[in-house]
């Protein structure tokens, strides 16, 4: 039993992130967002009152969870903190980061604000370089409306590759909508094509120099592009994250083992 | 466009008034101070518009990519810009 | 997978890093980001649309008012002078009623006790210390939360609390603090222990510190009805009794003015000494106002705040009251274990113009400071439970006859203000930091600070004949 658990990713979560499911077939899906463009909204209005914070392991950064139903299914969201990015500059991008990209929640909402997309689309942009299960929502259509800001939803989903879906959060305009494409995603039924992002010629060659290597080394655990840009940018925490997800394996199957007591 | 240019001053940010939009040249700062400055949107070539001064003159808040953000002197003395009108 | 293994690609991984930082490009770094932004705005510019014609925007205007040089300040203090106004006056009738409601219940609790011959200690215990702890607790507490975190958590909806950090954020600056303090600080009005978890929010470990150490300089819930009964106390003798209420509010709101300034100058001084530092780089944005939602605001309110600091608070507040109604009541010699703490207490509580049953007072009120008063006029009563009474008149006769000044009453109001933090806080600054170094520093320092302050206010009064 241990020995099947330990290539699931549900046991990743259990240890490292503190989440615990009751059911190995609930699908998680994080919210991820930059500051003050009504994430909470939208993790109130999905989950109610079925839901609960904590503190991610070993970090003071508020971790806030909830449960819905949608259809036949159970959903855990995560409410990742509020970031602008995710290059891991403070320790909330950190904790961001490292939960899309280790936790391997099953989809990853990206809430953006409808008056200030621009600024809001390079976290998109970013998340979408780390995993293809994306859905966009275009939260505050109301205040846009307002302002008199025209969003071309769908322009964008073309543009983007992704699903993108309007909201106005605070009157639950749109989430019936988002709770669609998040199924629909998560489960596998409809996939992807996230618009690569493309940099300098410079860079680009200095990412096919050490692709090779970082083939080899990453064992197909993550995706050596993104390493190498990270390795590149010179991001301190991410080797250490590295470390701690994929190379640290002491005391580990214990704590795998409870994970699979909550199996069903 | 030549002649245009030599009288364009480069400034620090934190010396442009109230009102003005400028352009971003150059950030003088460096490691994780530059990366913080870069994630907000401060890329040379980016326009910044000078919105309002706090009540004792310091921080300065400024419209960078819609978002309104403050900074301190400290920073915005370490950002050249060049006016724009 | 094989650890050894791991950790061997973890090594070439670190090599590889290095490698690129010795060729040091810059350059590089910044294509990457400015990549993405640029990709950003040419999407956005696609789908985007902006109708360029209106210009008038009601956010703008707010702003113009709330961050001017000449009304920022005055608003501020009116809003927040406000909410405690609020705080207080609208605590009192259900403060009241919940005050009732307990103690009935404890007068049925008694009546349950007699009825099973329970012995009188067991009785004295657990209803008049446990218990008539508890009811104070809450009955104080309670209701001065349940207004004073809504009607936060609304500012914080509203988007006004980032302003209240733009307006105050060259003082902390200045004192090498964190722009963000200005929030941790104002949160601490309502709790002291909320004020420390708020501390979150400042990313830098040392200016975090800063915020949690300086906390309890602005006085909470729990000890506004202390500092008000004080004032009116106070003020009283020089101003009519129309005029009371007002000057009494004139006079906590100076204090809150002391505390603030304790809370810059105590920061300045850490920042220069033991946590030495410049300040952290610090962005703050101002998101656009919003309309609040009351419901996430009642919930938020409540549960996260009203209720987690109340259940705290009451974790601590049951075995004060044991101990408490231990001291109270076993007897050596003639006298109780409180009084006889009070007469060791007694000669250093003279010099800093206190007496020995003020200073006891304020050690069993380390688990909440709402029952410092309470303890106090129990001592002074000899009575063995606490109690209340139940006009201020009575309660400034009954300490004018255990020997209180002028000079006295405002030595209590500066130590309620200046000293040790209450024990659900210290609890709170453990959890929060991590160190028990520094959350003893936590009490120490304020109380090294209030017996300073009170000491050489005494001497210079004393020294003058004032009193």
């Amino acid at each position: 039993m241990s020995l099947m658990c330990k290539s699931c990713s549900k046991a990743v979560l259990n240890k490292k992130f503190n989440i615990k499911l009751n059911c190995h077939d609930d699908l998680v899906i994080a919210l991820a967002g930059n500051p003050n463009v009504g994430k909470s909204t939208v993790f109130n209005a999905l989950t109610g009152l079925n839901q609960h914070t904590g503190n991610w392991p070993g970090k003071t950064v508020e971790n806030a969870r909830g449960n819905y139903k949608h259809k036949d299914k159970k959903f855990v969201l995560v409410d990742l903190p509020g970031t602008y990015s995710l290059l891991a500059n403070s320790v909330e991008e950190q904790v961001a980061r490292d939960f899309i990209c280790f936790g391997k929640p099953n989809a990853t909402i990206v809430v953006t604000d409808a008056t200030c997309l621009e600024r809001n689309l390079n976290l998109v942009l970013q998340v979408m370089e780390l995993t293809d299960k994306v859905i966009l929502c275009v939260n505050l259509m109301d205040e846009a409306k307002r302002k008199k800001i025209k969003v071309d939803i769908k322009g964008l989903e073309k543009e983007l590759g992704i699903p993108v879906v309007g909201t106005t959060a605070r009157s639950g305009e749109g989430l019936q909508e988002l709770m669609d494409q998040v199924y629909e995603i998560a489960l596998g039924f409809q996939t992807t094509s996230p618009r690569p992002l493309v940099y300098t010629p410079d860079v680009e060659w200095k990412i096919e120099e050490l692709t090779p290597k970082l083939v080899e080394l990453l064992e197909g655990k993550l995706n050596p592009r993104w390493v190498a840009l990270r390795l590149i940018e010179g991001d301190p925490t991410i080797l250490d994250s590295i470390r701690n997800f994929l190379y640290d394996d002491k005391d580990s199957n214990a704590q795998e083992e409870v994970a699979c007591i909550y199996e069903c | 466009m030549k002649e245009g240019y030599i009288y364009e001053k480069i400034m620090p940010l934190s010396e442009i008034d109230v009102g003005y939009t400028v352009q971003v040249l150059k950030l003088l700062t460096t490691g994780l101070q530059r990366r913080r400055m870069l994630d907000l949107g401060l890329i040379p070539g980016t326009v910044i518009e000078v919105l309002r001064k706090s009540p004792l003159a310091d921080p300065i808040a400024y419209n960078i990519r819609g978002a309104t953000i403050a900074l301190r002197t400290e920073e915005s003395r370490q950002i050249l810009v060049r006016q724009m009108n | 997978m094989n650890v050894n293994q791991g950790y061997q690609s973890y090594k070439e991984l670190i090599t590889i890093q290095n490698e690129l930082y010795e060729e040091g490009e810059n350059e590089l770094r910044d294509s990457i980001v400015s990549s993405i932004y640029m990709q950003a705005e040419e999407i956005a510019n696609k789908v985007v649309e902006r109708d360029q014609t209106k210009k008038f925007y009601w956010d703008k205007k707010l702003d113009d008012i709330l961050t001017s040089k000449y009304t920022g300040f005055p608003i501020m203090f009116l809003i927040l002078g406000f909410v405690f106004w609020l705080t207080v006056t609208g605590a009192n009738y259900p403060s009241a009623v919940l005050a009732n409601v307990l103690f009935d219940i404890e007068g049925e609790l008694t009546n349950w006790f007699m009825s099973v011959n329970a012995p009188e200690w067991i009785h004295g215990m657990l209803i008049l210390g446990v218990y008539r702890t508890l009811a104070w607790v809450v009955s104080v507490m309670l209701p001065p939360m349940a207004i004073f975190f809504p009607c936060f958590t609304l500012l914080e909806d509203l988007g006004y609390l980032p302003r209240v950090a733009f307006n105050l954020d060259k003082l902390f600056k200045k004192a090498g603090a964190h722009g963000k303090q200005s929030l941790t600080m104002s949160m601490g009005f309502g709790c002291n222990a909320a004020g420390v978890i708020a501390c979150r929010i400042i990313e830098s470990p040392r200016e975090r510190l800063i915020a949690m150490l300086t906390n309890n300089f602005v006085p909470c819930n729990g000890r506004f009805p202390t500092l008000i009964a004080l004032a009116t106390i106070f003020v009283g003798g020089w101003v009519g009794s129309q005029y009371s209420i007002f000057a009494a509010s004139l006079f906590v709101s100076f204090l809150v003015l002391i505390g603030i300034g304790v809370t810059l100058l105590v920061s300045w001084a850490l920042s220069k000494t033991l946590l030495k530092g410049v300040p952290s780089s610090f962005t703050l944005e101002l998101p656009p106002y919003r309309r609040p939602q009351f419901g996430r605001i009642i919930y938020t309110s409540m549960i996260d705040r009203t209720l987690f600091v109340l259940s705290r608070a009451v974790v601590v507040a049951a075995p004060a009251g044991l101990v408490t109604w231990i001291l109270a009541n076993v007897m050596i010699g003639n006298q109780s274990i409180l009084a006889h703490g009070a007469g060791f207490l007694q000669p250093f509580a003279h010099l800093i113009g206190l007496d020995g049953f003020i200073l006891m007072a304020f050690i069993l009120g380390l688990p909440a400071n709402e029952i410092v008063l309470p303890i106090l006029i129990m001592s002074y009563m000899s009575k063995g439970s606490m109690i209340e009474l139940d006009s201020i008149q009575a309660m400034k006769e009954l300490f004018i006859a255990n020997g209180w000044t002028w000079l006295t009453t405002l030595n209590v109001m500066l130590f309620s203000l200046l000293h040790y933090p209450c024990a659900t806080t210290l609890w709170t600054m453990k959890k929060e930091s991590g160190s028990t170094k520094w959350t003893l520093f936590g009490a120490i320092m304020p109380t090294v600070i209030a017996v300073v302050v009170l000491l050489v206010i005494t001497q210079v009064v004393r020294l003058l004949g004032l009193v």
